[in-house]
Parts: structure tokens; C-alpha cells; sequence
């Protein structure tokens, strides 16, 4: 059986599964955000269950507009806040902690072999860490609330094989959007896409999740890597729990797997609308920007800041273009201060906003105006995701954010990191 | 049977075209929402669809983000249900979850023109094309899927678990006592 399948097997009290089949599997983990929270809990008062299955199985994150932007945002968090308090969940994450994709794993809540649900698309994030972690609407959570269970169709294992050696500069990012160009954005439908290789195994745990963050933008149903000593080593200090690695059987025949070769890899740019229209950033060099995002689920850790800072150290934003910054979770923005970096992109005339999701989903923070240009390191560049209907969405690396912000159009980060080796 | 004027739209229509985000931190009611619905595509389908209007997509209708607001906001505009080449799978369950009828139909964009008028009848994948007196057939949603959607949806499907689940718990401790 496949990694996945056994997880599934487990959470659904049975021996063997096999794709296509459908089982009712038990939740380790639910998350909740509170974008989605205050229909979730309409949805759950109109089931009339007495109780949560589980209070301290359920994640609540403020991510998404923290602090509320608007007198009506505010009423719906307020509301949601009510409900949490009138069930007594335990494991809440108040605005400015973080957004959910980086606070599940950081707090301790994803581990191999969980299988965990959330209110948000990305939850696929969690399959860096071995779970089997999937998005869901709220009617469902709901009904996940008051059951604690939910049917799945078991689904078919995709495997990439990520190889050769990563040019410099070349990030997470970079990759993942060569996946999706290559694959297109149904290219995974109701699959699981399994990432491995010698690549994926020198890799950060923040790189990883960049992959099975992005998984979903190709279709599937959920990201996954089987945990190494790097996996099992972050996830014992987070839970303070050793949990054993469920891997994938030697005999199971993967119905695809993909060969992906980064050697000669180039920084890339997704262009609007559509994560699969990818193409070398130097072909949209000069293309000029109002906005850079460095931030969101996808390019807002140490990682990611770490190489802005680097790239925009010494450097000045360009006066027509607004960088924004916004680290994933507090520990990220603590970290980062402390390692000077928070200053470095301060300095140069980064706004840095609180931990949480920013403009990504067009709810504030940096919405653009109809006709503006945001390069983003977010995940999606969908038409009128920002902002106006008429506002246009780049995507690229955190390193291709940063170079382009000096330049205020988009820019080859190479050139400022050869500038950096040369001094 | 639905049946009902066509709207055609193309492939990967994402969730930011059917309900923008800039609108998700309003948390808009129903009728609200419907003055939205596929916004991103332009003003033309808000304004002018009528209740049983049926949309017919080319891959991947519904992809992108989980918002069920994508799908409330389309239900609340009284259409009779989706019908499309594929669908993205939290878009899909979420339209089943709420009672908004989607079918699969592989081909259908070819043989389907935006204003004609379609019978559908989603619980056997039976499609008529009344303008031009086609007949498609597709599979229907697995039978779990349709139990659900013919209870209205996961909200009375779980209602009625639950309740079980309160009986059963309560013969259980009647029996123990």
C-alpha cells in the first residue's frame, strides 16, 4: 500500500484500502480559520449537536484578516469568538500568532500518519510532515465538529522525483512552478502528489512545504513526503512526541511517476492568471510592478526572508513600488528580528505588516487598484485575487520578489546575488 | 428533470472568478452573495440568470480556494446545477455538501452553446440538448454522493446520523442499566 492508503486504512479501522475506494476516516486534527469560522459555526448551531466531537482535536487560527479590517469583519469575528468560548475549544491562535499553514506544524499539530482537515485549500501543506491533510468547505467542517469523522475517497499516488543539483538562487518556488507548468493546473485532480528525490531530501522543512503547499494549485487532494530524520527530528520538538514514520510499501506500483531535473533550472515567473503559465523571469524582465508580496503561506518563513534580506540589504525599494513584508507566524517575525533581518527590509523601505494572510485572498494589507502589477511569492495569481478585477498577479520566488522590488519591475534576482558575491 | 438555459464557460474557472475574495471578509447572506456569482467572468451572469438556468464548464470548474461561499453564492442564484468536463474536488464536494446539483460530463463543452436549452437529470446522467435534440449520457454521482444530495445535502445527512447516534447511545445504556 501506498503511504497515504495506510493512513487512510488506519483512520478508517481497517486493514487494507486501495485507491478509488471510500472510507469513513476519523480526524486526528481539524483546523479552522476564522475567515471561515463564524459559517462554520452557523452551520454547526444548525445541526444541533450537543457537543464537539473532540475540543482538543480542533486547531482555530486568526489568519486571514487580523486585526478585522472593516466594522462587519469585526462582527463576524466577534461572533466567531463567541462560539469558541461557548464550546470551550482550547487550542486557539489569536490574531498576529500566525497564519494556519505555518502555525499547525509550528504548534505541533501535524505529524506523520495524522490524518488532519481544514478550512482552507492549502491545508495540503501538512503532508510535508507525513500526515494526509486535506481542505474541506464549512458545511463539512461542521459536520466534522459534531462527528469527528468524514468520508474520503482514497486517492492515486503521483510521484515527482526531484534530481540534480539546484542552481544557486534557484528556491522552493522556483521548482514547484516548473511542476506546475510542466503539469498544468489539473495536472493532480483528486491525486495525491508525493515529492521525493535527493533534492527534497537536502532541502529545509520550509522549502519542503512549499511543494505540498502548492500541490492543490495542480489539482490535488493532497501534498505528501515520506518523513526522514529531518522530518521526525522538527516534528519531536514541536509535539515533544516521536511518532513513527509511515512510509510507502517497496512492491507498490505508483500509477505516474515524474522525473524532475532542477539542474539547469532558471529563477521562474508564473503569469496571470494561472499558476501554469510559467516561463523564465527573464522573459518579464522590465515588466513593471506596483506591489511586491513577500509573505503568505508559501513565502513568508526564515527561509524566505532570510533571502530577501540578503538580496535588500544596503538596497532601497523603488519609490513606485510598495514592498510588503509579512513574516508567517510571530516566532518567524521574532525570529527574523533577532537575526537583524526585520531591520535589513525596514530599512529599505519594506511596510511590515502583522503575522496572517495580507492581501493574498484581496481582504487587505495591500489590495490593488485596477490596472496595478503585484509580484507575489503567494501561490495563486488568479484574476482579481488582489483586488480590483483589473489588477494583474505575478508569481515568483522570495528572491525574485526582493530583486524586483529595488528595481520596481520584475528582475532576475541573479544579478543581485552575484553583486553580493562579488562585494 | 432540470431544465433550463445554458451559460458556458471555459476551462480552470477558479473560485476567485465565481465569488471574489475581496468580497469573503463581508460574509455577505445568500441573496447578497448571488449578486456576485461569477463576477470574475463579468456582470452578465449576476445580472440576467434565471432560476434552472444550468452552467455548463469545460476541466476543472471550482478550482483554487475552499470558500463555500463559490458555491452558496451560485446556489443562491437558484441555477439547477453544474454541469461541466471535470471538477476541482473542494468545489465539487461542497456543491454536494450544500444540495447544488454537478455532474460530469466528458465532451460536453462540444456539444453544448451558451443560451441553448438543456434537459438534465442528475440522478442518471441522462443530458438532453433541447436546441439541437442531442442526447448525452454520463455516469451519475456514486450513489453516497447522491444520498446525500437527495437529503438536501451533508446538514440533514449528519442531523440524521446524529440523531442515531443519541438512540443508539441510548439503548446501549437503557440495555446496561
Amino acid at each position: 500500500m501506498h503511504a497515504v492508503e495506510k493512513i487512510l486504512a488506519k483512520a478508517a479501522g481497517k486493514k487494507k484500502v486501495q485507491a478509488g475506494e471510500i472510507v469513513n476516516a476519523k480526524v486526528d486534527v481539524a483546523m479552522v480559520h476564522e475567515r471561515a469560522g463564524p459559517r462554520v459555526a452557523d452551520h454547526f448551531e444548525e445541526l444541533g449537536a450537543e457537543k464537539v466531537f473532540d475540543e482538543s482535536k480542533v486547531v482555530i487560527t486568526f489568519d486571514h484578516n487580523v486585526p478585522p479590517p472593516t466594522v462587519e469583519n469585526a462582527e463576524a469575528q466577534k461572533k466567531f469568538r463567541s462560539f469558541i468560548k461557548k464550546y470551550g475549544f482550547i487550542k486557539v491562535y489569536t490574531g498576529g500568532t500566525g497564519i494556519c499553514h505555518q502555525l499547525v506544524p509550528e504548534k505541533g499539530h501535524a505529524w506523520p500518519g495524522a490524518v488532519i482537515v481544514g478550512t482552507d485549500s492549502h491545508t495540503t501543506t501538512y503532508g510535508a510532515f507525513g500526515s494526509f491533510a486535506t481542505g474541506i468547505g464549512h458545511t463539512e467542517m461542521a459536520s466534522v465538529l459534531a462527528l469527528g469523522e468524514l468520508w474520503l475517497r482514497v486517492p492515486e499516488a503521483m510521484k515527482f522525483n526531484i534530481t540534480g543539483k539546484t542552481p544557486p538562487i534557484v528556491m522552493a518556488k522556483d521548482i514547484a512552478l516548473k511542476i506546475a507548468g510542466q503539469i498544468g493546473e489539473e495536472g493532480a485532480l483528486y491525486k495525491v502528489m508525493e515529492f521525493a528525490g535527493p533534492i527534497i531530501e537536502e532541502m529545509s522543512i520550509d522549502g519542503r512545504m512549499v511543494f505540498t503547499n502548492m500541490s492543490v494549485e495542480m489539482g490535488a487532494k493532497a501534498g505528501f513526503m515520506e518523513p526522514d530524520e529531518k522530518t521526525l527530528e522538527y516534528v519531536s520538538k514541536r509535539t515533544g512526541k516521536n511518532y513513527p514514520p509511515i512510509t510507502t510499501d517497496k512492491n507498490y506500483e505508483y500509477g505516474d511517476i515524474i522525473d524532475v531535473d532542477v539542474s539547469l533550472l532558471e529563477p521562474l515567473v508564473a503569469y496571470h492568471h494561472s499558476v501554469a503559465n510559467v516561463k523564465p523571469v527573464t522573459e518579464f524582465e522590465g515588466t513593471e510592478i506596483d506591489q511586491a508580496l513577500l509573505g503568505t503561506c508559501t513565502g513568508g518563513r526564515m527561509e524566505d526572508l532570510r533571502i530577501a534580506a540578503k538580496i535588500l540589504k544596503g538596497q532601497k525599494v523603488n519609490p513606485d513600488t510598495r514592498l510588503i513584508v509579512i513574516p508567517a507566524s510571530a516566532e518567524i517575525y521574532l525570529d527574523a528580528i533577532q537575526e537583524g533581518l526585520i531591520n535589513t527590509l525596514i530599512e529599505a523601505g519594506g511596510i511590515v505588516c502583522p503575522p496572517g494572510c495580507g492581501p493574498c485572498t484581496g481582504g487587505h494589507m495591500g489590495v490593488l487598484a485596477a490596472g496595478e502589477v503585484c509580484l507575489s511569492a503567494a501561490n495563486r495569481n488568479f484574476k482579481g485575487r488582489m483586488g480590483s478585477v483589473d489588477s494583474l498577479l505575478y508569481l515568483a520566488s522570495p528572491a525574485t520578489v526582493a530583486a524586483s522590488a529595488i528595481e520596481g519591475k520584475i528582475t532576475d534576482p541573479r544579478k543581485y546575488l552575484k553583486r553580493r558575491l562579488s562585494t | 428533470m432540470t431544465r433550463g438555459r445554458v451559460w458556458k464557460f471555459g476551462d480552470n474557472i477558479n473560485t476567485d472568478i465565481v465569488y471574489p475574495g475581496r468580497y469573503l471578509k463581508s460574509f455577505l447572506p445568500p441573496e447578497e452573495m448571488a449578486k456576485h456569482a461569477m463576477e470574475g467572468a463579468g456582470p452578465d451572469f449576476s445580472k440576467n440568470v434565471q432560476p434552472g438556468d444550468i452552467i455548463v464548464a469545460g476541466r476543472n470548474f471550482g478550482c483554487g480556494s475552499s470558500r463555500e461561499e463559490a458555491v452558496t453564492s451560485l446556489k443562491a442564484t437558484r441555477i439547477g446545477g453544474i454541469v461541466a468536463e471535470s471538477f476541482a474536488r473542494i468545489f465539487f464536494r461542497n456543491a454536494v455538501n450544500v444540495g447544488l446539483p454537478v455532474l460530469e460530463c466528458k465532451g460536453i463543452t462540444q456539444r453544448v452553446k451558451g443560451g441553448d436549452i438543456l434537459e438534465v437529470e442528475f440522478k442518471t446522467g441522462l443530458i438532453k440538448n433541447v436546441s439541437t435534440g442531442e442526447e448525452i449520457k454520463t455516469l451519475p454521482l456514486p450513489d453516497f454522493m447522491m444520498m446525500i444530495l437527495d437529503k438536501g445535502g451533508l446538514i440533514p445527512y449528519t442531523k440524521e446520523k446524529l440523531s442515531l447516534m443519541k438512540k443508539e447511545k441510548h439503548t446501549s445504556k437503557s440495555y446496561r442499566s
